[in-house]
Parts: structure tokens; C-alpha cells; sequence
């Protein structure tokens, strides 16, 4: 198997009039995803994209997955984008993709023509239009390797530009011929989709159901707001599976949701993307004792998870949830400083990961690649890549993986993951700011900005707004007179955090 | 109001009607206010309360409010 569309191409053939993928206004069988995508890769031909990205400013529904694959049957790889994101932003990852055509729903037009993007816009009407050329497809398809990309996730860069993570088929198929038959996901299974489609956790979603035949029922965005509207939706949809970022899950908690109801056919429960609160984990199983609970870890760099831990006794707050064993096929291992392999228990080392589940590295930036995919330091005898995660880890008494601690300042807000070199690097952009630092507070789940200037917080916001993604402007503004610096003459961000928690006291 | 004003700066809170309806509001920020109403007016929002039509406008907030104060 090469070619992630042989999933798709099965299941059309195994369940041809069966739901594939259905959002709130429109659904479409399996076969009518692979007729659809093949005509769309088909009118793609012309465009040239073969191994290059094609950036996707749509919605996630059901006409962006006949897009999503239509590119794949063109040969090139997709990078969905959010248009919801700042002009800038999206202008710095255009600028890292050098992309020649865009595909863009009539709702974003105005945002795309917005961009100084050089190459042409397509709607998807223009391609969902003719036949299939099966024969220009099949000359694709026997030129493509497994190693081609399947599509780009950008995550944030403390360098202040984001990062393009590059994943290949192979790492896709890798995962899944695991992932499913683990958690035991069949064409039975209706996915309840969560995850916004520019985030590595939806890709889970989406080859769980080409692979299986399993119906991904795509969730709006909007519904996470109302825990009664959400509910509802799940349990009229008959959603099985949730497979969701852990702060979409404590939305519902925090809620209260399931007081309300409790969706009578869901059996599985998955969450990754940030440590989940025990509090939060027992009320789920509260609500829900007999389904399965499984916490799932890994960046986007090593293709969605790398350990998995299906729950298997009580926790209470406070204790360490497990991150687990490694999936089949990758080798996830602790290194200290020096580059040792760490084995005792309650030590910490750098969680490493090695195998097919790697991806190809960052797009269009060699310097980023090489700091983080390094030779195997404990392989001296021949080619061995592995990520260093910048997370660190600890071995428990059982000797199960739990994550500790970040070795730099990336943190998890809101489900997402934000390096506070990011923030730092637009503050400095912020006219009139004399100098801006940023700090997480764990607790209350802020960011909080320390700045020198004379400005008020709904002047930066605004400002922010234009450079940043809105989960990553600071929650909580604090002017100071001078900053304190250390001896080495760097912001003193302890003593700014110190300040800051005696003041909240 | 001053929470909603924290919150998002940029929206005319006097004036909008479809705060939800007209997505002015981010899910994100709907949530924030909710978290905040809990704090400032130590109530405890439930499911049953937090709905569009309650969110639509800082007036039907205010109702809302009220409501379960009284």
C-alpha cells in the first residue's frame, strides 16, 4: 500500500452507499467522495501540482474532503488553512509555501483577495465540473511513491514565523493500520469529528473513517459554545467515537454538559493535545463507566500519537496520568542532556520517538529540520532519524511513560500549541510598546503579558489581533514601570511571575 | 458590561442584537463570559441557560442574570 487513497478506493468498493462524511447541512456515500475526488484531481491535472502543496482556505465539511482528496489524486499534498486567522499570519505561511494555485470557498473569497498571494485562486465549483480522466490519474498514481507528501500542518514558531510540519503517506499508513485495530474502530463507528482541520488531531478522524468505513459525522464549530445544542447533535447523529483535543472535552465538563444528557451510543472516548485534568477525566467517567477511555500523546511531527494509554484503574486528582506504551512499530525512548538513554523510574529525560511515524521534516526550512530530526545519538552505526520532542518525561513505578514537563517555553492553551516566542515577537511589533514579555499561568489557565509603555490592553489586543491567532493573545495585561532584568541584562521572568502571583493573592 | 468590553474590545455591545446569530462572537469568547459571569455574579450557569438566545445581545445577558439572582 502506497497510497492513502487505496483506504478511500476500499471502502467505496466495500460500503459504496454508506455515509462517509456528513456535516450539518449536506452528507456523501463513499462512492460518491471517490467520483467526486477523482473528477476534482482530474480538473487538477492542468494545474501542475504534482509533490507540490496546495493551500485549502475552506471550512472543513463535506466538499472539503472531495477537495482534500482531489488534490491527493493530482499528486500534490494539501495544507489546509483557517481563515479565520490574521492576514499576516496566513501571508507568512503563503510566503513558506511559494504555492501557485489556492482553492478557496466563495465564504473566504474576500480574505483570499485580501493576501498578497501572487498565484491563482480556484473555487471548488470550477473543479467539480466534467469526468474523470482515469487515465491521467492512473499515470499519477503509478508515478507516486509512499514517501510523497499527503499534506502540511503549520503549528507556531518561536522564531515568530510558523512552522510547516510535512507528513508523507507512509506515516499516515503507518499510524493507521495500528491505531484502528488498537482501539478496535469499525465501519460500525460514527466519528464524532471535534478537531478543526488545520490540527493534526483530525487526521485520525478522517483516515479512521476512509480506512475503516466508519462515518465521520463533522461536527460544528459553533455548537461547543451550547453543551445542550452539542449534546443533542451527538446524540441524534449516533456518534460513537470521540476522538477530540482534551480542552473540548473539559468545555463540556466545565459545563456541565452530560447533566443535561448523555449520548446513549457513545462507546470510546480518545484525548490528546495537553495534559487532561483528572477532575475533568472522572466526570467523563462518571457520566460514562462503561465506555473506553484513552489517553493519546504525540506531536504533529511524529504523525498524530506516539504513545497511547487505555485507562485501566481509578485516578484521582493530583496523581500522573500515563501517556503509556508506544504504538507498534515506533520506538519512543527517554535521553538526558548528555545524550544517554534514561531507563530508571522518576528520572527525566527528553521523549525521543524513531520510526516511519516520522515526518519529512519542516517545509522550505532546512535550519528548523536538522535542530529537531537528528541522528539516533545512542546509533553510531548507521542512518537512524529521530524527533527530540522537547518534551520531557518519567518513567512511573510501573514503569509506564508519563509526560513531566516542556524543556523550552512552548505551552498548551485551549488545545492549542503556542510558543511564547511567538507572542514575544509580536509585543515587539506592538508600536508604542517599550518592551513586552509573556508568561503561562498554569492555574488559571492565562497567558499573561508584562509590558512596559503607554498603552492600554485594548490598544495591544487590537494590534496582537492583526499578527495573532486570537488563542494566543494574552489573557491578562500588566504594566510595569521598568522591567526587571536579570544580571545577564534578559527580562527577569521569574521575578515578573512572582510579582504577579503575590498580587493575585 | 465591562466583562463583555474585557473580552472583546472590538464589538459595539450597546448595539448588537445577534452577537451569536451574526458570529461576532467566537466560541472562545462565549466562553470566557460565561466563566466570567460565574465569578463576577457567583452564579453557576447550566446547560439549560446557556443557549444562543441568551447570548445574543448584553441585554438578554443581563436578563439571564437577573433571572437567577432573583
Amino acid at each position: 500500500m502506497k497510497s492513502i487513497l487505496e483506504y478511500l478506493e476500499n471502502s467505496a468498493e466495500r460500503f459504496p452507499d454508506k455515509t462517509a462524511f456528513a456535516d450539518e447541512e449536506q452528507e456523501c456515500t463513499f462512492s460518491v467522495l471517490k467520483q467526486d475526488a477523482q473528477v476534482i484531481g482530474s480538473r487538477l491535472l492542468e494545474h501542475g501540482v504534482i509533490r507540490r502543496p496546495v493551500p485549502v482556505l475552506m471550512e472543513k465539511g463535506v466538499q472539503t474532503i472531495k477537495i482534500m482528496m482531489g488534490i491527493v489524486y493530482a499528486g500534490g499534498f494539501y495544507v489546509m488553512l483557517d481563515g479565520t486567522h490574521p492576514v499576516r499570519r496566513l501571508e507568512q505561511i503563503l510566503d513558506t509555501l511559494q504555492a501557485h494555485r489556492m482553492i478557496v470557498s466563495s465564504e473566504n473569497m474576500e480574505i483570499a483577495r485580501s493576501l498578497h498571494f501572487t498565484g491563482s485562486l480556484i473555487t471548488p465549483d470550477e473543479l467539480l465540473q466534467g469526468e474523470a480522466d482515469e487515465k491521467g490519474l492512473k499515470a499519477i498514481r503509478d508515478a507516486q511513491c509512499d514517501m510523497d507528501p499527503l499534506y502540511v500542518l503549520f503549528t507556531s514558531g518561536s522564531t515568530g514565523v510558523p512552522k510547516g510540519v510535512v507528513v508523507s503517506h507512509r506515516s499516515v499508513i503507518d499510524f493507521m493500520e495500528c491505531f484502528t485495530d488498537i482501539f478496535g474502530i469499525d465501519s460500525g463507528d460514527v466519528i464524532g469529528n471535534q478537531a478543526p482541520w488545520d490540527f493534526d488531531v483530525s487526521v485520525k478522524d478522517i483516515y479512521a473513517g476512509l480506512k475503516t468505513g466508519a462515518t465521520v459525522q463533522i461536527i460544528p464549530k459553533t455548537l461547543f459554545s451550547f453543551p445542550m445544542l452539542l449534546l443533542d447533535f451527538l446524540e441524534e447523529r449516533g456518534v460513537t467515537n470521540l476522538t477530540w483535543a482534551v480542552s473540548a472535552l473539559c468545555i463540556v465538563s466545565t459545563l456541565n454538559g452530560l447533566s443535561y444528557k448523555v449520548p446513549a451510543s457513545l462507546k470510546r472516548v480518545m484525548f490528546s493535545g495537553e495534559t487532561m485534568p483528572i477532575r475533568h477525566l472522572n466526570y467523563w467517567r462518571k457520566y460514562l463507566p462503561e465506555a473506553m477511555f484513552v489517553n493519546l500523546y504525540g506531536p504533529t511531527e511524529i504523525t498524530c500519537n506516539c504513545t497511547y494509554y487505555i485507562l485501566d484503574r481509578e485516578f484521582s486528582p493530583g496523581e500522573m496520568l500515563p501517556i503509556g506504551r508506544a504504538f507498534p512499530n515506533e520506538r519512543v525512548f527517554l535521553l538526558d542532556e548528555d545524550g544517554r538513554e534514561v531507563t530508571q523510574p522518576e528520572q527525566k529525560g527528553e521523549i525521543c520517538v524513531s520510526g516511519t511515524a516520522l515526518a519529512l521534516g519542516y517545509y522550505n526550512s532546512p535550519e528548523q529540520t536538522q535542530k529537531a530530526f537528528v541522528q539516533n545519538p545512542l546509533n553510531l552505526s548507521h542512518m537512524e532519524l529521530i524527533y527530540r520532542t522537547g518534551d520531557l518525561g518519567i518513567y512511573n513505578s510501573r514503569g509506564e511513560l508519563c509526560f513531566a514537563s516542556r524543556k523550552d517555553s512552548q505551552i498548551k492553551h485551549m488545545g492549542h500549541r503556542i510558543e511564547l516566542g511567538e507572542i514575544e515577537c509580536a509585543l515587539e511589533k506592538v508600536e508604542g510598546l517599550v518592551r513586552g514579555t509573556c508568561f503561562f499561568d498554569q492555574e488559571r489557565n492565562k497567558i499573561v503579558c508584562c509590558y512596559q509603555g503607554n498603552l492600554n490592553r485594548k490598544q495591544i489586543c487590537a494590534e496582537l489581533g492583526r499578527l495573532l491567532p486570537e488563542y494566543m493573545i494574552p489573557n491578562v495585561f500588566r504594566q510595569v514601570e521598568t522591567m526587571p532584568v536579570t544580571k545577564n541584562g534578559k527580562i527577569d521572568k521569574k521575578a515578573l511571575q512572582e510579582n504577579y502571583r503575590t498580587y493575585k493573592k | 458590561m465591562e466583562i463583555l468590553e474585557e473580552i472583546c474590545p472590538d464589538v459595539d455591545f450597546e448595539t448588537e442584537k445577534a452577537l451569536v446569530d451574526d458570529k461576532i462572537l467566537s466560541s472562545f469568547s462565549i466562553l470566557s463570559i460565561i466563566s466570567e459571569i460565574n465569578d463576577a455574579f457567583e452564579v453557576t450557569l447550566t446547560p439549560a441557560e446557556i443557549i444562543p438566545a441568551n447570548f445574543n445581545s448584553a441585554e438578554a445577558l443581563w436578563d439571564m442574570i437577573c433571572r437567577l439572582k432573583g
